[in-house]
């Protein structure tokens, strides 16, 4: 079974942690993986650096250029991954754009992340009809598992079909916001969590964008099955660097 | 064989909707209305009214004397130059912001890398009374002042892209983060034939009016609606897929798309996609683009900067790839001599971009009977700084 399916069947609340690939210092990505199990995190997003990041905000797309300028590339990144199974068993997903991925080759893609032990992957920018049609065969043949993407303004018809051809969990994007904007929710997102909540698909839901605190976390939680943190997180590798993760994550757990 | 769009929204194998979730709903809604929307009677004659009135269509086809007996052969010239605003620009800007008044859009946002699609967005807002958010990048904020000063005068606000390389391709990614974070009241005015379907294919019609207006005025010049040839410059392509548009499955009527050579197509200072470019994804669409080996998007190079597109619209990548038309590139030197020279032959001013397309004369021979219509695109006025410069003038 997929480490994705594993973890989701666990009782608690997950809490899943993105941070960019190569970011501060390109060689940093094994020691955040490993750092962020340690301190008790579910799932860990690897983003993959893209130069036109379209759903992200200012903090990932700053921490995004940097990367690529760092040295970051597809290949630099699963070589840094390719001993990650040895000591990492919490379940690894990389997020990134489809450009990078089809100028390596969807197929040589997900082969590689199978061969390194990553499990999953979510591309904003891939449509879903497209990933149905053309690439759905090849994600299935290396046991990858595609995360789509939900918002508060996707139709309840198209929520259904999502969920009808989502295997692990589905992304709620808390609200129409690109990644990093206002912190903390309100009844328009409250509702919309109750909403999709009441649906009961057949996948679980895991919230980001938005997220960066103890309280936010524990909203989206009372809904959903868990709750990623991404620009929060890299605002902190940011200012602290990574020798104080554990900061951080205690502050997101603990009141 | 058609070279036109298909009905899932593909030119060939190049096209498509590649978009974040967040983004579906605006360009669905969009998708699903943009035919039957052109299609109304009373959309038709409002777009062609404020064509006729406010834009000043239809543009001349001018038959270049001069230049003609310098070339051996016959030159029609399309006087896009001469529309209100200064290029083919505005004919998209006025279809687009009646387009989002029947979705009833109040708030305006558009990108600009040199800044006239900001002026002909800015322009319609202001004609419609509606809010208008330019996105510029902060280098082309600083070479563009006048443009700036001109979209401020006609109500817009200007809001510099401070991401990445700082130019078009980052002002586009600020327009589509603004749109992910305003899905309801907003409409994106693209500029191009570039991004998701329907833009593509929604620009090529509102600028299809170019090569409609080619074939009766030709038919009245010449007795035949058909020319040999037709030449347009192409950065994103909207004034290339104007010009062909009646045309792309007459293959009687052969197509020259002109890009950029910038300092030479391999000089590393370059917009030619076509020949630089690999398939891929930029704002949403399947298309050439210029990208590193790794799939990170590169920065071109011209010296106009209407044509400074790492990529290139879907039509044309296909257009390419099938050789229904042919590609030229054409360095900075040999299109500023070429503008120079249609000064100087005929008094008339072309932009850089415009004069791009103009420099295929001295690139290839054409029969003296042929009859090439070349689309001038805009006027030089803002081009001046550059010509002083380029020529020591």
């Amino acid at each position: 079974m997929n480490r994705i399916n594993k973890k989701l069947q666990e009782d608690n609340k997950l809490l899943s942690i993105y941070f960019t690939a190569g970011y501060p210092k390109l060689n940093d990505t094994a020691k955040i993986i490993e750092n962020l199990e340690k301190n008790g995190v579910d799932m860990i997003e690897i983003g993959l650096p893209f130069s036109d990041p379209l759903a992200d905000g200012p903090t990932i797309q700053a921490s995004s250029t940097k990367a690529l300028k760092n040295g970051m590339t597809t290949e630099v990144l699963f070589d840094q991954l390719k001993d990650v199974r040895k000591t990492v068993s919490i379940p690894l997903i990389i997020m990134g754009y489809f450009n990078p991925m089809l100028q390596y080759g969807v197929e040589a893609f997900c082969k590689k992340c199978a061969e390194v032990g990553i499990d999953g992957l979510i591309i904003p920018d891939l449509p879903v009809d497209v990933y149905n049609e053309h690439y759905k065969s090849i994600f299935e043949k290396h046991g990858i598992i595609n995360v789509f993407l939900i918002t508060p303004q996707t139709s309840e018809e198209r929520i259904r079909f999502i969920d009808s051809i989502s295997k692990g969990f589905i992304y709620m994007v808390s609200s129409a916001s690109v990644t990093g904007s206002s912190s903390g929710f309100g009844d328009v997102q409250t509702d919309y969590f109750k909403r999709i909540h009441q649906m009961e698909l057949n996948n679980p839901q895991v919230i980001g964008f938005g997220i960066s605190d103890h309280k936010s976390f524990s909203q989206a939680t009372q809904y959903a099955k868990g709750a990623i943190i991404g620009s929060a997180f890299v605002k902190h590798l940011t200012t602290e660097g990574t020798d104080t993760i554990d900061r951080f994550i205690n502050k997101i757990v603990k009141p | 064989m058609t070279y036109n769009i298909n009905n899932k929204g593909y030119y060939g194998e190049f096209g498509g909707a590649y978009i974040p979730e967040m983004l579906y709903p605006n360009v669905e809604e969009l998708r699903q209305n943009y035919l039957k929307v052109m299609a109304e009677p009373e959309f038709q004659e409002e777009f062609h009214a404020l064509l006729k009135d406010y834009v000043g269509r239809p543009s001349p086809l001018y038959f270049a004397k001069r230049l003609s007996a310098k070339y051996n052969t016959k030159i029609y010239l399309k006087r896009e130059d001469l529309n209100h605003t200064g290029a083919h620009k505005i004919n998209n800007t006025i279809g687009q912001i009646l387009m989002a008044k029947r979705l009833g859009k109040n708030r305006i946002i558009a990108e600009t890398g040199a800044g006239q699609h900001g002026v002909a967005t800015a322009t319609v807002c202001a004609l419609m009374g509606l809010e208008c958010i330019v996105y510029m990048g902060e280098i082309d904020i600083a070479r563009q002042a006048p443009n700036v000063a001109r979209m401020k005068m006609l109500g817009a606000t200007v809001v510099p892209a401070l991401s990445g390389s700082r130019t078009l391709k980052d002002a586009t990614n600020e327009a589509i983060r603004d749109w992910i974070n305003n899905p309801v009241d907003t409409h994106y005015i693209i500029g191009s034939v570039v991004g998701p379907h329907p833009y593509p294919d929604m620009v090529a019609r509102f600028q299809a009016i170019v090569s409609e207006e080619i074939q009766w005025q030709l038919q009245e010049k010449e007795g035949t609606s058909k020319p040999d040839y037709v030449v347009a410059c192409v950065g994103g392509g909207s004034n290339a897929a104007g010009a062909f548009y009646h045309f792309l499955d007459d293959t009687d009527v052969k197509l020259i798309a002109v890009e950029a050579a910038g300092k030479g197509v391999h000089s590393g200072e370059s917009a030619a996609t076509s020949i630089l470019g690999k398939e891929g994804i930029i704002h949403g669409s399947k298309t050439l683009l210029m990208q590193t080996p790794d799939g990170q998007i590169t920065e071109p190079y011209s010296i106009s900067a209407g044509l400074d597109y790492p990529g290139v619209g879907p039509m044309h990548a296909h257009l390419y790839k099938s050789g229904r038309a042919e590609f030229v590139a054409i360095t900075d030197d040999d299109a500023m001599t070429a503008g120079l020279e249609l000064c100087k032959m005929e008094g008339i001013i072309p932009a850089i971009e415009s004069s791009h397309a103009l420099a295929v004369f001295e690139h290839k021979k054409f029969k003296p009977e042929d009859i090439v219509v070349v689309s001038l695109s805009g006027r030089g006025d803002k081009d001046l700084e550059t010509y002083i410069q380029h020529f020591g003038l």
